[in-house]
C-alpha cells in the first residue's frame, strides 16, 4: 500500500468545517446587523460619563466602609439568617409537595386535556413574574414580614418544580403505566406504582435544588420588605453601616457556597 | 374461553390493521400467533385488554362482552387478563416483591396500594408462584438488578397474580438469548397445563413456536392467513406469512407508523 505524497499538492483534498449557517447572505447580514445593533445602542444609551466619574469615589468610600467588616451585632445577623432559613425551607416544602400535583396536571401523556390546560396555566402565571415582583405583591396584600416570603417562594417554587417534573413525567417508560393498567389498576395506583418511582429521583434532585435557589431568593425577596436576612441587610444599607452590611454579605456568600456543597452532594447520591 | 368475532381496529384512516378477525380459545390450550412486523399480533393483543380501543366488533371472556365496557368495568374485567410484556415493564425502582404485589392492584383499595398493606393471602400467593419460577429469594431485591430471564419471571409471576382468566404474551422472549427464551417458553406452557390457563403468546421465533404450543395462528396484512396444529405448520405456511409476494400495500403500511400511532392512542382510564 502507498500512502499519498504530501508533496502532490495539486491531488490534496480540502476538507473546512461547514459553516453554521450556510446561506452566506443570511450568515453576513447577520453579522452585519449585529454590529450595527452593538454600535446604535452604545451611542444612544445615556452614560454619563462624568456621573461615572464622581461614583467612583463613592463607591470606594462604600467599599472601604465596608472595611473590616463589622461582625459585632452577630445576634441581629442571626436572627436575620434563621428567618431567612425558615422561610426557604418551609416554602421549599410547600411548593415541592404542591408541584407535585400541578406536575401531573400538566403532563400531556396522563392529564386529559382541559385538566393540562389548567396545570400548565397555573406553572405558566407562577413563573411569568420574578420572584421580586411577587414578592412585592405579597408585601402589599399581607403585610411586611416572612409570611410574604414564605408566600412568594411557594409560587416560585411550584412554578419551577412543577414545569421540570412535568417534563419528567411526559418522558417515563410507558411500558409501566401499560402494566399496571392491564392488571386493572385505578387512575391513583398507576400514577403511584407507574409514575412516582419513575420521577423519583429528579424529584429529590430538584427539590434540593430548589432549597438552594431558594436560600439565595429568601435574600433578595428580603430586601422588597418580605422578612429574612434581606431586610437586616437593606436596614444596614439605610444607615450607611457598611460595615454591617458587608458582614452580611461575606456570609450570604459563606451560606449559599454550603447549601450549594450540600445539594450537589445529596444529588449526586441520589442519582 | 376466549371468542374473538369480526374484530377491526383502524388507527385513524389508514387502512385497517385487524381486518375482520375471527379467533376462539378455550381450555388450558397454548397458541402462537406468528406473523411478520406490523401484521397486527400486538394490535391484536392489545385490543384484547383494550390498552388499544377496537374499532369494531367483539371480544368476549368467558361470555362478557370487553369491547364495550366503561371505566371501572373494565378495569374488573382487566383483571382476569393477564399480560407479559416483551420489554418486561417492570417498575425498576421498586423491589421485586412490590412488582408481583402490583398484579393485585385491581383488587386492593388505594390506601393498601399506597402503604404496601396487601392482604396476607395476596403475599402467601405471592411467594409461591415465585418459589414455583425460581425468584423466591429475590423477593426484596430491586427489579433491575435482576437479569433478563430473571426479569421476565418476575414480569410472568405479576400476571399470574391477578389469578387472571386468560393470559396474553407480547413476544415475551424477544429480548432475551436463545437458552432463557426457551426457559421461559417451557416455563409459560407448563403454567398453563398446571393452571388451566389459555395462553396466548406473540411470538418472532417460529422454532419455539411449533415446539411449545399447541396451536399457531399465522397473520399477514390483518387477517388470519392460518390456524393449525404445529404438525400442519410446513414450509408453505411459513412463506405465505412472512416471505412470498409482498403485497401493494406494504409500501404505505409500514409497521413504524403503525407503532408510533400506537403511543398516542392511550385509552382514557
Amino acid at each position: 500500500m502507498t500512502r499519498p505524497d504530501p508533496s502532490e499538492k495539486s491531488d490534496a483534498r480540502a476538507w473546512r468545517k461547514p459553516p453554521f449557517i450556510a446561506n452566506p447572505l443570511l450568515r453576513y447580514g447577520l453579522l452585519a446587523l449585529l454590529a450595527g445593533y452593538l454600535s446604535w445602542a452604545l451611542t444612544t444609551l445615556p452614560f454619563n460619563w462624568e456621573r461615572i466619574g464622581e461614583g467612583l469615589p463613592r463607591a470606594a468610600r462604600i467599599f472601604g466602609g465596608g472595611f473590616p467588616p463589622n461582625f459585632s451585632r452577630f445576634d441581629l445577623l442571626l436572627t436575620g439568617f434563621t428567618e431567612s432559613l425558615q422561610i426557604a425551607i418551609l416554602a421549599t416544602l410547600l411548593g415541592v409537595l404542591l408541584s407535585i400535583p400541578f406536575a401531573v396536571m400538566a403532563a400531556r401523556n396522563i392529564a386529559p386535556l382541559p385538566i393540562y390546560l389548567l396545570g400548565r396555566t397555573v406553572i405558566i402565571v407562577s413563573r411569568s413574574f420574578h420572584p421580586v415582583i411577587v414578592a412585592i405583591l405579597f408585601v402589599a396584600a399581607v403585610g411586611f414580614g416572612p409570611l410574604a416570603g414564605i408566600l412568594t417562594l411557594t409560587l416560585y417554587s411550584i412554578g419551577f418544580v412543577g414545569k421540570l417534573l412535568a417534563e419528567e413525567i411526559e418522558e417515563i417508560d410507558w411500558g409501566q403505566v401499560e402494566a399496571m393498567r392491564s392488571t386493572g389498576a385505578g387512575y391513583l395506583a398507576t400514577l403511584y406504582y407507574a409514575v412516582f418511582p419513575q420521577i423519583l429521583p429528579r424529584q429529590v434532585g430538584l427539590s434540593m435544588y430548589q432549597l438552594d435557589s431558594n436560600l439565595r431568593a429568601s435574600a433578595v425577596v428580603g430586601i422588597v420588605g418580605a422578612g429574612g436576612i434581606g431586610s437586616t441587610l437593606m436596614n444596614a444599607f439605610g444607615r450607611y453601616d457598611y460595615d454591617f452590611a458587608f458582614a452580611i454579605l461575606l456570609v450570604i456568600i459563606a451560606v449559599i457556597l454550603i447549601s450549594e456543597g450540600v445539594s450537589g452532594w445529596v444529588r449526586k447520591r441520589i442519582w | 374461553m376466549l371468542e374473538i368475532t369480526n374484530l377491526i381496529k383502524r388507527y385513524g384512516q389508514d387502512e385497517p390493521v385487524l381486518k375482520g378477525l375471527d379467533l376462539a380459545v378455550e381450555g388450558n390450550s397454548v397458541v402462537a400467533i406468528v406473523g411478520a412486523s406490523g401484521a397486527g399480533k400486538s394490535t391484536l393483543l392489545r385490543c384484547i385488554n383494550r390498552l388499544v380501543e377496537p374499532t369494531s366488533g367483539s371480544i368476549k371472556l368467558n361470555g362478557t362482552e370487553i369491547v364495550n365496557l366503561r371505566r371501572r368495568e373494565l378495569r374488573r374485567v382487566r383483571r382476569k387478563i393477564g399480560m407479559v410484556f416483551q420489554g418486561f415493564n417492570l417498575i425498576d425502582r421498586l423491589t421485586v416483591m412490590e412488582n408481583v404485589l402490583a398484579g393485585r392492584l385491581g383488587y386492593v383499595s388505594l390506601f393498601q396500594a399506597v402503604t404496601r398493606r396487601f392482604p396476607a393471602e395476596d403475599i402467601e400467593r405471592a411467594f409461591a408462584l415465585m418459589e414455583r419460577v425460581g425468584i423466591a429469594h429475590y423477593a426484596n431485591k430491586r427489579a433491575d438488578e435482576l437479569s433478563g430471564g430473571e426479569r421476565q419471571r418476575v414480569g410472568v409471576v405479576r400476571a399470574l397474580m391477578q389469578e387472571p382468566e386468560v393470559l396474553l404474551a407480547d413476544e415475551p422472549t424477544a429480548s432475551l438469548d436463545p437458552r432463557t427464551s426457551e426457559q421461559i417458553m417451557m416455563l409459560l406452557q407448563s403454567l398453563a397445563s398446571e393452571l388451566s390457563l389459555p395462553v396466548l403468546i406473540n411470538i418472532h421465533n417460529v422454532a419455539q413456536a411449533r415446539s411449545y404450543t399447541d396451536r399457531i395462528v399465522g397473520l399477514r396484512h390483518g387477517t388470519m392467513i392460518f390456524d393449525g396444529t404445529p404438525v400442519e405448520f410446513d414450509k408453505e405456511a411459513l412463506d405465505a406469512i412472512y416471505g412470498g409476494i409482498e403485497s401493494p400495500e406494504d409500501a404505505s403500511t409500514t409497521p413504524e407508523r403503525g407503532s408510533k400511532e400506537r403511543e398516542s392512542d392511550h385509552d382514557p382510564t
